[in-house]
């Protein structure tokens, strides 16, 4: 079984994850590309579950999908709530926070 | 404490517990004080019935113990006469043949006593009491003062050798070098003589004041004062000791500053109050000063026996005693209203009339009489009465009684006649002690009290029927009809008053005259020509002020506009006694040729003389006792009479000619108008020779100016320059301090600190974006970091 391959395809997937969260304006872009980076993590948690037969990576990694489904539920509703109330969903433009 | 007080025999001891007990005199009316204080407005009669059942109580124990006085000095006097008393002079008896009959003129007096036997001290050798008005005191310790050490007694140079000899018999505890102060009663003829008449014109008072202060706004707080007043004044009557004599003499002067202001809405009224206190607190620096004197000179101590046996033994030098006597007259002077510190006394008619009759009979004024008589060592033997022809006192006291008499003459106020009056009466009082007629002195106090007094609520007796007024010549007149018992009681004080034979005036009066030894025959202690010329002189002063008075109130047309009326009984009945008293009390005193040429017993002669003087003590002087002389008591009776006589023919010449007038007017033919001079002395009357002007505008105006200025130029070129300097001073500082320190420094430190943050804030401030991917990366950074260093550093 070759680990790296996995391990390699999650990096990558992570790193795609990563700058969609950075670089995207979009809100439902940086929701989707944060799923991206949740899933690379369960790719890790399964390949390291087989490569060392043990079914607790597994285990974590359904945690993780109900978690994201959560996330994801609560993210979009946010989203929402944005759009309703700017018509836009740039994450840029939500700055109300600013020091 | 005394050797002559242990000396009490077994039949003295038995009245001891009642001369023991006699603080209760002022004690009852002192606690009268309080209850009204607290109580007295609860009560059904305001308070009054707290005071009048006081006084009455302390008069009847003054009663009481007046007739057990009496009764001991009688016993005493017969014992007498058939034993001898014998006179130990340090440890040598000597007999001593004792003339203690009340017969022979001549006194018992001591064998002389010379400076060397100063510690004369008659023991318990004679079986029969102690001689004949000693002293009987009774002390407690009140404080001590002076260390406990032995050395203090040596190391007190004030006190000569003999004199230091004779302290350490005396003073047990000086020879500790720690000085007793004691507080005690003092009980002798003179004490029991003055608890007898305080008492007695302040019961009568007290209930005269039930009816004339009616309905006032303060009535229970006058009945307090009036009971606290006749509580002081009995305390200082009872003093042993000169401390708290002087301490009753103060609370005397306390009482009567609030009772003369009782009325103190009206400025006049709390002016007079205060006119009375100050020009006693002038007097009263006298008094400190000279019971300082005596203290120290007599070893010491402040007790008034003590002091007075030291006197009489020459223990105490004469000039000190003179010096401390001289101090001691300007006490007398302020509080008994001699010249020329009498202004008070005129003006503290302001207060209620049953108060001036108080004030004027029994309490406030004859306290510096009292003084005298209870120091009289002091001043007997300082002022050199004995052989003199002038003292201080003597020429005081006869300057006063003529002034205040010529005085009284120009009053339209009937009180303050009666005030004037009593300015004379007091210095009457005074010569006949300066003069060395001390029995004639204190004889005159006695008689003086009760024709005063009685005097005095005639005239509230007056007032009350005439609307509260008191001036004779626009509202009185012919009150005779309307007021028969006011009309009678109100002549026979003025009879008394005028020294008419036989009211109780003439004795007294008489018996000064004589004791100034001038007329031929009566042989005094001296011979007064000066004071005896006064006396002569306000002999007639009154009776003619007097009758102008009798005249002006009772003859005549009536001038008011009210209706007068007869006073209630409550304050007729008062009136009576006092009349009856005046009428009575001078046979007390009767001169021996006068009783046998009448034929009464003996004993009925001079029996005040044997009651009050202190015979055969050592603490009181041998004094002579001047006979009395018929044709001089003929003379100074028609002296009054006459100039009575003339007043009375001035009047009626007047009235024949305008009954409604009261003087001569340019139509009547003024003879004040017509003789400058006596215009102008008239004016110098009404002037009260000018002394309140003196006082207040030259005395007091003279000094306030250029005081004033120089007050002033102090404050503005010392006191302002110190304080502009140190001002000037401050603000440099301050500036210096604002300018390097405060800004510098404190406002530096603070303002570097908030724009230390200021910046900070604004460098941060830039990292709060709002913009969450910025957030984001920073922290994938950071995690990226430490994932680096979890790496390749572990």
């Amino acid at each position: 079984m070759f680990l790296n391959q996995f391990l390699l395809f999650a990096a990558v997937l992570f790193c795609i994850g990563i700058y969609g969260v950075l670089a995207r304006k979009n809100g439902v872009l940086v929701l989707m590309s944060i799923e991206l980076i949740l899933n690379s993590v369960n790719i890790n948690l399964v390949a390291f579950g087989a490569y060392n037969q043990d079914l607790a990576g597994q285990v974590f990694a359904l945690f993780i999908i109900a978690v994201a489904a959560a996330e994801v539920g609560v993210g979009l509703a946010i989203v929402l709530l944005i759009y309703r109330n700017r018509r836009s969903i740039d994450v840029a433009k939500a700055n109300l926070l600013k020091g | 404490m005394f050797a002559l007080l242990a000396a009490e025999t077994a039949e003295a001891a038995t009245h001891s517990s009642l001369y023991d007990n006699v603080w209760l005199v002022p004690g009852l009316p002192a606690l009268s004080f309080l209850l009204i204080l607290f109580f007295g407005k609860k009560l059904p009669f305001k308070g009054a019935e707290i005071g009048l059942a006081a006084v009455g109580a302390a008069f009847l124990y003054a009663l009481i113990t007046m007739f057990t006085w009496i009764g001991d000095v009688q016993d005493s006097a017969a014992h007498g006469d058939e034993e001898e008393h014998s006179l130990v002079v340090e440890g040598l008896s000597v007999g001593s043949p004792v003339t203690g009959s009340p017969i022979t003129e001549s006194p018992i007096t001591e064998s002389p006593i010379t400076e060397s036997t100063a510690s004369v001290v008659l023991t318990a050798e004679d079986s029969h009491g102690p001689p004949r008005g000693a002293a009987i005191v009774n002390e407690v310790e009140w404080f001590s003062i002076g260390s406990a050490s032995g050395e203090a007694a040596h190391s007190d140079d004030g006190a000569e050798d003999h004199d230091e000899e004779a302290a350490d018999d005396g003073h047990g505890a000086s020879e500790y070098g720690k000085y007793p102060i004691s507080i005690g009663t003092l009980v002798d003829g003179q004490s029991v003589m003055m608890l007898f008449v305080v008492t007695l014109v302040s019961l009568l008072v007290h209930l005269y004041s039930t009816e004339y202060v009616k309905g006032d706004r303060r009535y229970t707080h006058y009945f307090a004062f009036l009971s606290l007043f006749t509580a002081s004044m009995l305390f200082m009557v009872l003093s042993s000791s000169t401390l708290q004599l002087i301490v009753g003499w103060e609370l005397v002067g306390v009482c009567s500053f609030a009772l003369i202001g009782h009325w103190w809405e009206e400025k006049p009224n709390s002016d007079a109050a205060l006119k009375a206190f100050l020009t006693n607190r002038v007097g009263d620096i006298g008094l400190l000063i000279g019971m300082s004197i005596l203290y120290f000179a007599a070893g010491r101590t402040f007790s008034i026996p003590r002091i007075n046996e030291l006197a009489v033994s020459g223990a105490i030098d004469k000039n000190t005693l003179m010096i401390a006597g001289t101090c001691l007259m300007a006490a007398v002077m302020s509080k008994s209203g001699q010249f020329i510190l009498h202004t008070w006394l005129p003006d503290a008619m302001a207060g209620p009339t049953p108060v001036s009759a108080l004030i004027h009979a029994a309490t406030m004024v004859v306290a510096g009489v009292y003084m005298i008589g209870r120091l009289y060592p002091v001043f007997y033997i300082g002022f050199g009465m004995d052989g003199g022809s002038l003292n201080l006192m003597a020429f005081l006291g006869g300057l006063t009684t003529v002034g205040g008499g010529l005085l009284a003459f120009v009053q339209r106020d009937v009180k303050k006649v009666l005030a004037y009056s009593t300015v004379s009466q007091l210095g009457y009082m005074v010569l006949a002690l300066g003069v060395g007629a001390y029995t004639a002195g204190m004889f005159h106090l006695f008689t003086h009290a009760f024709f005063k007094a009685c005097l005095f609520l005639g005239a509230g007796s007056l007032s009350h029927a005439c609307h509260h007024s008191f001036d004779m010549k626009s509202d009185m007149g012919g009150l005779r009809k309307v007021m028969p018992v006011t009309f009678a009681t109100f002549v026979i004080g003025t009879l008394a008053l005028a020294g008419i034979p036989p009211l109780a005036g003439f004795w007294s009066k008489d018996e000064i005259l004589a004791g100034a030894g001038v007329w031929p025959g009566t042989e005094g202690n001296g011979t007064f020509t000066i004071p005896f010329i006064f006396g002569i002189m306000t002999a007639a002063l009154t009776a003619a002020y007097m009758t102008r008075v009798i005249w002006l109130v009772f003859f005549g047309e009536y001038r008011g506009h009210e209706h007068p009326h007869e006073s209630p009984k409550i304050m007729t009945i008062p009136l009576v006694i006092l009349a009856t008293l005046a009428v009575s009390v001078g046979f007390l005193n009767m001169p021996s040729p006068f009783v046998k040429a009448i034929g009464l017993p003996e004993g009925w002669a001079h029996r005040f003389e044997d009651w009050v003087e202190p015979a055969s003590v050592s603490t009181f002087p041998s004094i002579k006792h001047a006979n009395p002389s018929l044709s001089l008591a003929i003379f100074a009776s028609f002296c009054a009479l006459g100039a009575a006589g003339a007043v009375w023919m001035y009047y009626k010449r007047l009235y024949a000619k305008d009954p409604m007038a009261t003087e001569y007017t340019a139509e009547t033919g003024s003879i004040m108008a017509n003789v400058a001079p006596l215009a102008m002395a008239h004016k110098v009357l009404e002037e009260k020779y000018y002394l309140d002007h003196l006082y207040t505008d030259a005395i007091a105006g003279g000094t306030k100016g250029p005081l004033a200025r120089f007050a002033n130029w102090t404050n503005q070129n010392i006191l302002d320059g110190v304080v502009n300097l140190v001002g000037l001073l401050s603000a440099a500082l301050g500036k210096f301090v604002y300018q390097f320190i405060d800004q510098g420094v404190i406002d530096g430190s603070v303002n570097a600190t908030g724009k230390s943050a200021s910046g900070l804030g604004g460098i941060l401030r830039g990292v709060q974006s709002g913009q969450i991917r910025q957030y984001a990366s920073l922290m994938f950074g950071a995690a990226a970091l430490m994932a680096a260093v979890l790496i390749f550093a572990v």
